[in-house]
């Protein structure tokens, strides 16, 4: 497998909700204030989209930055893999709209409805296909706060989500970063634990979902690292899907590492579901100078789907 | 022994939560807030470490964990 990781993109809308302003909403009782919303999420604000924005606009949005820093050319683009857990039901998915938009003639697309874990599960895809396929433009783009208020919200989940997306750029052509193993996992018999269909709010099982996440996350990011022969403490930055603060610290403790190896935004982000890793990625790679050696993405999620994968 | 296999258990819980234990082992640890999710993920990882059993993901649910009582229920079915 020849697949190098070029360039990371993002958008986030404007829109800032605070908590202030979602505890208000959710009634202001003394049982959900700002401050109970951060202790158990790390989250202080995340975005929100315009109602008139769609998951395609915050995709596009994402893919032009990526594209733009990846200083590609997009005619050469031989496939788009779109992530998203919250587009509108019904076909074609958005992937289609986002190629026609970014001015792709016949490009193939793929859209993987997968939440949280689906853009890892598109950069792993993209790894494994871009010896054919050349470079693989990777899309996580998530509208939550549609999903959130299709139904009266509920304090257990509305706290969590904010809209955004994430773009990476995969390719077999050399580039910053070479990517070394993927592992991609997937229990269906939990599929009931973290559920979404529109017709009824989102079900989410959350000490299940903390639970498995918590053993999982870890376990996978072992797995891809025991096969590269490469030790937790040798990593230079963990790149993991913003779930929630409390989950990234356990991480960290799982795999005794240093808190602040395991990169963090969901104070400023919530969890942007399968946007959420790309979201992470991008800000890790454009600071000034991220940190020599390898890096591990890791995402779980609804399914449930989990994986990481190593890149050098 | 039954007894014996409280004990470490009582013993395991406390060390991952750092707080004292309810007298009564059917009492919620959770409700109680000696556990919460987070810190279950590290009890069930040792009581697989103490007893030697595999916790599969069917049975990875807090409601299987809540108490002393119901872990010793589980320890004792699996083998221990």
């Amino acid at each position: 497998m020849s697949a190098y990781l070029h360039a990371f993109g993002a958008h986030l809308p404007q829109r800032v909700v605070s908590n202030a302003e979602l505890a208000a909403r959710l009634g202001g009782t003394t049982e959900c204030t700002p401050e109970w919303i951060e202790s158990v999420s790390g989250i202080r604000e995340r975005r929100w989209a315009a109602d008139d924005t769609t998951v395609a606009d915050l995709a596009v949005a994402a893919a032009e930055d990526c594209l733009k820093r990846a200083d590609a050319d997009r005619s050469k683009l031989g496939m788009l893999i779109l992530a998203s857990g919250s587009a509108p039901p019904g076909f074609p998915g958005p992937a289609a709209e986002v190629a026609d938009r970014i001015c792709l003639a016949t490009t193939p697309v793929l859209d993987l409805p997968i939440a949280s874990a689906g853009s890892l599960f598109g950069m792993a895809i993209a790894s494994r296909l871009a010896d054919s396929l050349g470079d693989i433009l990777v899309v996580g783009a998530e509208k939550m706060s549609a999903v959130i208020q299709a139904h009266p919200l509920d304090r257990n989940t509305a706290i969590l989500f904010g809209d955004g997306a994430g773009a990476v750029l995969v390719s077999s052509r050399p580039g910053p970063r070479r990517v070394l193993h993927s592992v991609l996992h997937t229990s269906g018999e939990l599929r009931q634990q973290l559920s979404f269909d529109w017709k009824s709010p989102l079900q989410m099982n959350g000490g299940s979902v903390i639970l498995h996440a918590s053993r999982k996350i870890p376990a996978g990011i072992r797995e891809v690292l025991e096969h590269e022969s490469i030790a937790p403490a040798d990593v230079s930055a963990f790149l993991v899907h913003q779930a929630n603060q409390n989950l990234l610290a356990r991480v960290a403790k799982a795999l005794a590492v240093p808190a602040e190896r395991v990169f963090s935004n969901i104070a400023r982000y919530g969890n942007t579901s399968s946007a959420s890793l790309l979201i992470a990625a991008s800000e890790w790679a454009n600071q000034s100078v991220p940190a020599p050696g390898p890096v591990v993405f890791a995402a779980f999620g609804a399914g449930f789907h989990w994986g990481a994968l190593v890149a050098v | 022994m039954p007894d014996d296999t409280q004990k470490r258990l009582r013993d395991l819980v406390q060390k991952v939560a750092g707080k004292p234990l309810p007298q009564d082992s059917e009492e919620s640890l959770f409700e109680s807030g000696v556990l919460d999710s987070f810190a279950l993920a590290d009890v069930v990882a040792a009581i697989e470490e103490e007893f030697a059993i595999k916790v599969p993901d069917k049975d990875l649910t807090p409601r299987k964990f809540d108490s002393i009582a119901r872990m010793e229920a589980y320890v004792a079915d699996h083998g221990a």
